[in-house]
């Protein structure tokens, strides 16, 4: 009882899918360590980094990504292709293509959104852990990256669920720049079967599936993850 | 070849009309969205709390379906399902086809995207009203829509009021989706301004500035509008 078309298209279908999860991940781990960076900077004692830190994450929350996207995309794109440098170099065929430009957009969001939840979370860790890594002799970096950052991450995994959600919802906007991601490519189906809504139902359904893919990926990490407290 | 300044101005070569039209536009756009999402959330989140279970699944079956599917997809969606209804519907009746798009359909859609998110926060809000409070009002007599406006409603906002500005702000940034459709808000005017002149960078980033000012003046409003309206509450550090 399958359709015709899906038949037909599903290889185009199953490479969008690729693509959206491809691009999906990518961002997410880059733009998780972004984002611990940016959350570093905002607790940061010297000003000038905690200020500028702060300036990225306003204006990246405070403005559409797609507007995002078009700047890096049309704006930055057209700018470079003016130096014959670049045009000439060997990256320029991967600078031209629309999928480098949507990662870099969403790392760059994800850097600000999820900054500011790591920047709550490490915040949140008790004093006295920190206190007890320095009396165990922890240099101030063995203490962020074996106490702190752990500690903190473990708090948010709930809300780190719900910003992965939140980017592969973000990941759809590739389409608008002409990458076929899953919906690019229901895109191309709509246009080539000409019908009107049938493709988008499909891939809708696909989102909500990898929706809830990724709450029981996360759901299973925090059950994995959060050690039984023992009295000792 | 006009300068930069010139663009983006308000002389007859300058973009600078049409981009503020556009924003009027998009705040227009927000705002109708704004209220429809507010009075559908009140509504799926009074069904959710106290419906029959067959329509309080329904009612969290669109939370989850439409907090799930990219907003961009759902806009397409109910874009092209909906102007299709309504031909069908035309039709039947023996009208001619009409051409959905504009503000209107932006609003219902965004609004309907906007009040699956909005049920959720209203949800939380009611369920933090102390039950006492709410025995106290049905003890004077009151019941029903009279309940709901004179004690839900507004022992409710103050715990709803800084959810209702995150999404304003969502629902901002969001509109800028309506462009793909072809509505002429900001984004949209920026686009084609940005193609007539072949300067994409200036106008992006002009429109770019455009919504973070009115961000960050929700922001601002929002934060004074929060400060009124938790006045009575006890103060928690």
């Amino acid at each position: 009882m399958i359709p015709a078309w899906i038949l037909e298209y599903a290889s185009l279908l199953v490479r969008g899918l690729q693509t959206t999860i491809a691009i999906l991940l990518i961002s997410s781990v880059a733009g998780f360590v972004l984002a611990v960076l940016v959350a570093l900077a905002r607790i940061s004692k010297n000003k000038l980094i905690a200020r500028t830190s702060l300036f990225f994450t306003s204006v990246t929350r405070g403005t559409p990504l797609l507007i995002q996207i078009y700047i890096f995309y049309y704006g930055l794109g057209s700018l470079f292709a003016q130096f014959p440098l670049i045009r000439g170099s060997f990256f320029w065929p991967y600078m031209r293509d629309g999928y480098w430009y949507i990662v870099f957009a969403l790392v760059v969001s994800v850097g600000a959104y999820v900054g500011e939840v790591i920047r709550g979370g490490l915040l949140a860790v008790p004093k006295g852990e920190m206190e007890a890594a320095s009396a165990f002799g922890m240099t101030p970096r063995q203490a962020l990256l074996r106490v702190r950052l752990p500690r903190a991450l473990r708090l948010l995994l709930p809300t780190l669920a719900g910003e992965t959600v939140m980017l592969l919802k973000s990941t759809a906007l590739a389409s608008t720049i002409a990458v076929i991601d899953l919906l690019g490519a229901a895109n191309v189906v709509r246009a080539q079967t000409l019908q009107v809504y049938e493709p988008l139902l499909l891939v809708a359904g696909v989102y909500v599936c990898l929706t809830f893919l990724i709450e029981a990926l996360f759901a299973f990490a925090e059950r994995r993850g959060t050690p039984v407290r023992r009295s000792a | 070849m006009p300068t930069m300044f010139e663009m983006i101005g308000f002389s007859e070569q300058g973009w600078g009309a049409a981009l503020l039209k556009g924003l009027a536009m998009t705040l227009q756009i927000s705002a109708g969205a704004f209220v429809v999402g507010l009075i559908v959330g009140l509504v799926v989140a009074c069904l959710k709390l106290g419906a029959p279970k067959p329509i309080a699944a329904l009612a969290r079956g669109y939370t989850t379906l439409f907090r799930a599917v990219p907003e961009l997809l759902m806009i397409l969606l109910l874009f092209y399902v909906g102007s299709m209804l309504l031909n069908r519907l035309m039709e039947s009746m023996g009208y001619d086809a009409v051409n959905v798009s504009g503000p209107l359909a932006a609003i219902l859609v965004l609004g309907l995207v906007q009040g699956a998110y909005a049920s959720e926060i209203f949800r939380a809000a009611i369920q933090a009203i102390p039950f006492g409070q709410i025995e106290a009002g049905k003890a004077f007599g009151l019941h029903g829509f009279g309940l709901f406006r004179r004690v839900t409603l507004p022992i409710m906002a103050p715990y709803a009021m800084a959810g209702m500005a995150n999404l304003w702000i969502n629902l901002i940034k969001d509109s800028a989706l309506i462009s793909v459709v072809g509505t002429n808000e900001l984004l949209y005017t920026a686009k084609q301004a940005a193609g007539s002149t072949r300067q994409y960078l200036l106008f992006y980033l002009t429109a770019a500035a455009l919504y973070y000012a009115v961000t960050l003046a929700s922001n601002y409003l929002s934060g004074r509008l929060e400060r009124r309206i938790r006045r009575w509450m006890p103060v928690v550090d």
